[in-house]
């Protein structure tokens, strides 16, 4: 009752910090003070930090819902890694920078980087705070995207260093981007169904027709998918374990390719225009997919922990790493 | 949508089922060869069906009073968890433990009750179910086989076909026309329990692709059944047989089908020393989506335990389960040969072809995926 309360009010706070005129412009190149401030002044970004240090306490497996929800209203800044990165230093004693905060892989492409001003970054083994300038930021120039990658020519400033080590961090980034695609997912799902009820051809819904059913019925399967794999994820806890976190982002990465496919395929040319809001949910799977390690990336970690160690059988390996 | 289902754990007191079923499926498979573990809920020995009856492994979910265990979802999970990891061979009480207990439970008479629950907790009676007859597949409510009422209970004719342990199983509970015509559809359909040695029923093997007869040709010549054959009431089998297909959708054996050819692949794979790279990752895309399909069937049991009935959830697993369970040999084969000079041992080579074989039937079984989909097509509000 009361979680539910939290995310009736958060998804409140979201519509109201950013309804889709504010999206949309942000996605091209305005800033991101407006809805920042809002959802700062929220409290909702102090969700996974510790009661003692002045959060909520709420643990990853009971903010799931709200994360992935943030993919569902398609917040235009990387909140939930704040939210991880203010955990995540605030456990350490570390007083968290103001602003939005990314957790960071050298030369990995970040969805909204352009909008961080600081960075947990892992680099040469060890994961730091960094403050981010122009001269390390790269902007991918894409369409409707702030995404950016942080180039080091040389050291960065680091501004303190942490205890976790870079697995961790990359683990806990790619547990958040999984439930972000499981929120985008979703509500692509509602969306398409909901147009084929209406779309008219053939003088019936289209939906009404066998082949758009079956097609349909695998994208729902997909977004059941790829939200299970997003609680998994979460459900190991913070920082998550990197198991746990493979077998999340793996399933929810490879779920977009179909979650997008058949979307556009039932939305026709529509969804291929701007005006229409399928795309910003597309473009973002398909950033998500690659972000914070693809599907190939984890697999291959996965299995390589799974053929060198011990474990009698496959299912014995998931029972002694999965969370559940 | 369907945004009810969240990872759940299994409870300790279930958990501690886990070691001695563990050991006894160890002792059980050490026996067998790969390709016969790989048979799955499909392989069948009496003797170890007794012997888990005996050892209290079957009707854990049954009442105390009908000699089940008074338990609940979760300890069948791991029970039937520990059984498949490992192809211990279950066929001849799966039917019985896992659908006709809980029919007879929910429907049957006291009478009924008292008679067959605790023979098929001890292990001693197996049953089979009669859906699908010549004419009548998919399209289950076309069911011609008919009995007729007399003033001492039933006379049946008719047919059923593809049916699983009819060879073995003592029992068969089926779907059958006690009124109307087939055009009324689901209308007069009926469940009832034959003893398959009744005078006037032959059973005649049906040989599969693998060599195999798991399922049967079963014939109804005036069988003439007793008044209490009946299981629950008159005219409502169609919605007591629907009820039993749900939840023979979400269980774990929907998913497990193919971990005896993919723990057989990592075997080789150790052997001869390919542990990083594309096999890693084949392993790894194996590995993961089991957990997660793994979190998603004890998500079902969660709300099964919690008494709900998810069965709209239970067709989406049910798929998502059974490509799982396909795409397994057809990627291990890929794999395979694409390293021909590798040596592969005749154990190995046997399982995949069985397994490739085999496979097409994971998702006709229980429903085809064509009809699932509808299923959830009508769940998401589109029929």
């Amino acid at each position: 009752m009361v979680e539910n309360d939290l995310l009736t009010n958060f998804i409140k706070m979201l519509e109201c910090a950013a309804p889709l005129e504010v999206i949309r412009k942000i996605e091209n190149d305005d800033d991101i003070d407006y809805s920042w401030n809002i959802f700062d002044s929220s409290g909702f970004l102090d969700i996974l930090v510790a009661e003692k240090a002045g959060g909520a306490g709420l643990s990853l497996a009971a903010a799931a819902p709200l994360i992935e929800e943030l993919g569902a209203q398609l917040f235009p800044a990387p909140a939930a890694q704040t939210m991880m990165a203010r955990a995540l230093l605030t456990r350490e004693g570390i007083e968290p920078p103001s602003g939005p905060i990314l957790l960071a892989g050298y030369n990995a492409v970040i969805p909204f980087a352009e909008l961080a001003g600081h960075a947990l970054v892992a680099w040469q083994d060890k994961v730091n705070l960094i403050k981010i300038n122009t001269t390390i930021l790269r902007p991918m120039g894409l369409y409707g995207s702030r995404s950016a990658k942080l180039e080091f020519a040389s050291a960065p400033e680091v501004l303190v260093s942490l205890l976790i080590t870079p697995e961790t961090l990359r683990a806990s980034a790619a547990v958040l981007r999984a439930a972000e695609i499981a929120g985008m997912a979703g509500a692509v799902l509602r969306m398409t169904v909901a147009y084929a009820n209406e779309r008219i051809q053939f003088g019936k819904p289209i939906g009404k027709q066998q082949a758009i059913q079956q097609q349909l019925a695998i994208l729902a399967e997909q977004a059941l998918l790829a939200r299970m794999a997003a609680r998994l994820g979460c459900a190991a806890g913070l920082p998550p374990t990197t198991e746990a976190a493979a077998a999340a982002k793996l399933v929810a990465s490879a779920s977009v390719p179909l979650v997008t496919n058949i979307a556009h395929a039932v939305h026709g040319a529509i969804g291929i225009s701007e005006e229409y809001n399928l795309q910003l949910f597309t473009r973002r799977l398909y950033e998500a997919r690659l972000a914070d390690g693809a599907d190939g990336y984890w697999a291959t970690l996965l299995g390589a922990r799974h053929l060198a160690g011990g474990a009698a059988t496959s299912l014995d390996f998931v029972r002694a790493t999965s969370p559940v | 949508m369907f945004d009810t289902l969240n990872p759940c754990t299994i409870p300790p007191e279930d958990e501690a089922l886990r070691p001695h079923i563990r050991a006894l499926a160890a002792e059980t498979v050490a026996r067998l060869p790969a390709e016969t573990r790989a048979r799955s809920w499909s392989g069948l020995d009496i003797e170890f069906s007794h012997r888990l009856g005996r050892e209290g492994f079957l009707g854990l979910t049954l009442p105390k009073e009908y000699g089940g265990a008074g338990r609940g979802p979760f300890a069948r999970f791991v029970v039937v968890e520990e059984l498949l990891a490992v192809g211990a061979p279950v066929a001849a009480h799966w039917i019985a433990d896992r659908q006709s207990a809980p029919l007879i439970l929910n429907y049957g008479t006291e009478a009924q009750r008292k008679l067959f629950l605790p023979k098929i907790a001890s292990g001693e009676i197996f049953f089979c179910i009669g859906m699908s007859e010549p004419n009548s597949g998919s399209d289950l409510a076309s069911v011609r086989t008919r009995a007729e009422k007399i003033s001492t209970g039933w006379v049946l004719n008719g047919q059923k076909i593809w049916t699983t342990n009819a060879l073995h199983a003592d029992y068969m509970i089926a779907l059958i026309r006690t009124s109307g015509t087939v055009n009324e559809r689901q209308a007069g359909l009926s469940q009832l329990l034959v003893p398959l040695k009744a005078k006037g029923v032959t059973v005649r093997p049906i040989t599969d692709l693998t060599g195999a007869s798991e399922f049967a040709e079963v014939f109804f010549d005036n069988v003439k059944l007793d008044e209490d054959a009946l299981v629950g009431k008159e005219g409502q089998g169609w919605d007591q047989a629907t009820a039993e297909l749900a939840f023979e959708r979400s269980g774990p054996e929907r998913i497990y089908s193919s971990l005896v050819l993919i723990d057989t692949w990592v075997q080789h794979l150790r052997r001869v020393g390919r542990i990083i790279g594309p096999a890693a990752q084949l392993a790894g895309e194996f590995t993961g989506k089991l957990m997660v399909l793994r979190a998603m069937s004890l998500a079902v049991t969660g709300q099964l335990a919690a008494g709900e009935s998810p069965v709209i959830e239970a067709s989406l697993i049910k798929d998502l389960g059974t490509s799982y369970e396909q795409e397994v040999p057809a990627l291990i084969a890929e794999d395979i040969g694409s390293h021909p000079d590798e040596e592969v041992s005749v154990e190995f080579y046997r399982t995949l072809n069985f397994m490739s074989r085999i496979a097409p039937s994971f998702s006709l079984r229980g429903g085809t995926r064509e009809i699932l989909r509808g299923i959830i097509a009508r769940g998401l509000g589109l029929r």
